[in-house]
Parts: structure tokens; sequence; C-alpha cells
């Protein structure tokens, strides 16, 4: 239980960073993209770490992934397991079309300062007031979502999993999510709380970073309608990222809130 | 020369009313390799915007599994699957098959009959997928205009797992 509260802390400092640092990076990569067959599975690794995509650091926790179905329902992983690294599980997809596969996290992070020490809080809105002493000073609350995800489709793309909630930062295909080609630009949309995300910078940057001197990112930002497009230089399984922040917080104690898009993405050679 | 010049159109109008003919010959290389699979292979036309004008030949394992005779590796011919192969429901008669073992494999299809069909006149292109379990991929193009004026033999060279493409084509 020790070692579990460890963990918490430690990935809300990594989920503080990418403000910062741009240090640890939340993915989940699936064993396929595109599947076909009378009965296919796909197992998938979820992990937060340094290079893309070595488990080097720490697992994602099980409880948070959400598997939604093509037709908009949601599935719980399958199979799953929590290791030092990382964690795996399986997806039964057992219906045509996509199947968004997502890891979302969020909360508030409070810091203050207590006799003169300062000190992190990490929880929900229903046990901020409860668990920030009284005597603290400075107390600064921020509110986050972070969405990291990635896409699997069954026969044709399509269906209600790629519809988007209208919360935080999400990615809506215009090119679809398992369709891409390397030498084959890609086009999608961003949107903040459902509506367009006008002028961020969207990051891509392909795995095996471990065999190249380079992160060799690929920048992009949205237009007016919150569209951006990529092009892929090669094959491989690419991390694209995107974040912000902002003051619509849920809650009154919280001045910021920070937002943040991940999606792993599988591009194809010709 | 003028007359000839202005009977070409007219010999090109005529030319659907013929039954026109298309043969491919796919040659399948054989390899010296540790492990040896047949190809999974496809064979299609695509218009200018790589729609699918037909689908002509699917090769595949056909022996009953449990993940559905051999279907759960189709995405393993990454073009074909994303060009329309996904959208079938296989088998489909006439065009999907078992795997063919190395050699020249020929294949011949007729104007208006499927997989064909009426092949409206215009620019395409013959595209042939090639796939192999612990092997490589490989994807040979041959353009061509149908229907063709006269006869037209056109040939395409690929080079690991895919040998002569040719195309016959028969006004």
């Amino acid at each position: 239980m020790k070692k579990q509260s460890l963990k918490w802390s430690v990935l809300t400092l990594a989920l503080t960073l990418p403000f910062a640092a741009q240090a640890h990076k939340m993915w989940l990569v699936p064993s396929a993209t595109n599947v076909s067959g009378a009965d296919p599975w796909v197992t998938v690794d979820a992990a937060v770490s340094n290079d893309l995509f070595y488990p080097d650091h720490m697992p994602v926790a099980l409880d948070r992934v959400i598997v939604t179905t093509p037709d908009g329902q949601t599935a719980k992983p399958e199979n799953g397991i929590t290791g030092q690294y990382r964690s795996v599980f399986d997806v039964h997809l057992i219906e045509k079309g996509t199947y968004r596969i997502a890891a979302i996290n969020g909360g508030l992070f409070a810091t203050y300062e207590l006799n003169g020490e300062k000190k992190r809080w990490r929880g929900d809105a229903a046990n901020l007031a409860r668990e920030i002493p009284a005597g603290a000073k400075n107390v600064d609350v921020a509110e986050s979502i972070n969405r990291v995800e990635t896409f699997v489709s069954n026969g044709k793309p399509g269906g209600l999993a790629l519809k988007p909630e209208g919360k935080g930062l999400e990615l809506v295909p215009v090119t679809q999510f398992t369709d891409l080609m390397a030498d084959e630009p890609a086009t999608f949309q961003l949107l903040l709380d459902g509506k367009p995300a006008v002028g961020l910078k969207v990051t891509a940057i392909a795995g095996e970073t471990r065999y190249r001197n380079t992160q060799e990112e690929i920048d992009s930002t949205t237009d007016k309608d919150g569209n951006f497009s990529l092009k892929w230089p090669h094959a491989g399984m690419y991390w694209v990222n995107a974040s912000t922040q902002d003051d619509k917080t849920s809650i009154k104690q919280a001045k910021q809130r920070r937002l943040s898009y991940s999606a792993t993405l599988e591009v194809l050679p010709q | 020369m003028r007359r000839l010049l202005f009977s070409m159109p007219a010999l090109l109008l005529a030319a659907p009313a013929v039954a026109a003919d298309l043969h491919v010959t796919v040659q399948i290389p054989q390899l010296d390799v540790a492990e040896y699979h047949r190809p999974y292979t496809a064979v299609w036309i695509e218009r200018g915007d790589h729609s699918v004008a037909a689908q002509l030949a699917i090769w595949y394992a056909q022996k009953e599994s449990k993940e559905g005779a051999g279907t759960k590796w189709l995405p393993e011919l990454r073009q074909w699957w994303r060009r329309g192969g996904r959208e079938l429901q296989l088998p489909v008669d006439g065009v999907s098959g078992a795997t063919r073992p190395a050699g020249e494999q020929k294949l011949n299809f007729h104007d208006g009959k499927a997989p064909l069909g009426d092949l409206p006149a215009g620019k395409y292109e013959l595209v042939v997928e090639a796939a192999r379990e612990v092997g490589g991929r490989e994807v040979v193009r041959l353009p061509f205009v149908w229907p063709a004026s006269a006869p037209q033999v056109l040939a395409a060279q690929g080079s690991s797992e895919l040998g002569a493409v040719k195309l016959d084509l028969a006004p």
C-alpha cells in the first residue's frame, strides 16, 4: 500500500512535469492497430517512461484504462497485469469498427506551505477542504485533465468511439487514426471542451528514440478550426502530444486548469 | 497519315463493343529461406484517386481455424486492406482462393464479367501486393489505359516477394 501511494506521488510529479521539462511520457501501445479474422484480440502495453516506447519508469494504473467499443459502450481491459515498469492488458475486438483505448487522469494538485515546509497534495475536489490543513499558507490549487489514447480498428475504421466527449483536449480524426502511411500527410482536429482548439502546438515523436541521438520532433499548429496536419517521415509508432492551460476550472479553489492529450498512432510503410 | 489519325479515336470507341480481355501473370519467386510460407497475395485495379475499380484476386490460407481460416492476417496486405480489402465479406466468389506456390500464376478476366465487370475507359493501375509470414512484403504497380486499342503486353518486375508481373490487354 505504501508502495502504491509512492507510485501515485511519482505519477503526480510525472503529470505536472510536462509543463516544465517534457520529461516523462505516458503511453499506451497496442500490438496491432488493424485487425481482422474471426476472433481478433490485441495486447496493450501501458507505461510512463522517458524513452518511447521502452518502459523504464512506472506503469499506468489499470483502473484508469477505459476501452470504448465502436457502438459507444465502455469495456474493461482484460487479463490485466501491472508490473514494475508497465501494465499489460488485452482488448477483445468483438465488434467491427474503431476501438478507443484511453487512460484518463485528472484531479487536483495543490502546493502549500505548512510551518515553513513546502508540501504537495493530489486528490479530488471532495477531499480538498479536509486534507489541506487549516494553517496552510500559499495554497495553490490546479486542476488537470490528461488523456492518453490509442486506437485499433477491426475491419473498416469508424463508429461511436471516435466521438469526442466534450471535456478537455481531445483528438478527432479527419484522416482515420488507423489509416496512416509514411509520406502521406494526415489531418486531425484538436478540440478543447468540444470546441476547436485554436493555435495550439502539436508535437509528434516517433518511437525507438533509444536508437537515435535526437528526438526528431515534428511540430504542427492547429488552425482556426482546430485542424493540423502531420507528415510522417517514416513508418513506426508515433506519440502525438498537445498541452495547454487555462482558467476554466470546475472548482473555485483552483485558479488554473492544465490539459494534456497524447495519442499513440501507428504509421505503416507504403 | 491524316486518315490514320482520324481513324484512331474511332478505333478506341469501337473497342468496348468487342469483349475485351485482361490477362494477368503473377510470378511468385522461389525463395531460399529458412522458413518458407506461401505469400498472401492480392490483385486489384485502382483508379487515379486510388479507389478500387475491381478486386481481381485474394489468395490467403483457406484451412479452417479458430482465427477464421487465415483472415486474421489479411491486414498484412496493408495497401489492399486499406484500399477496400477490409470492406469485403470474405470469401468472395471467383476472387478469393488458396495461397499459390512459387511459379507463374495466370489469371484471365473478361470485360463485362465478374470480377472485372464493366470497366469504363480510362487510366488505371494494376496493383499486386504480396506479404509472407515471417517474410517480406512487396507492392508492384502497373499503369495501363483501358481499353487497349491494340493487343498490348505490359510488365513490371518485383524485387523480393514478387517476380515479374505481366498484363496482357486484348482489345
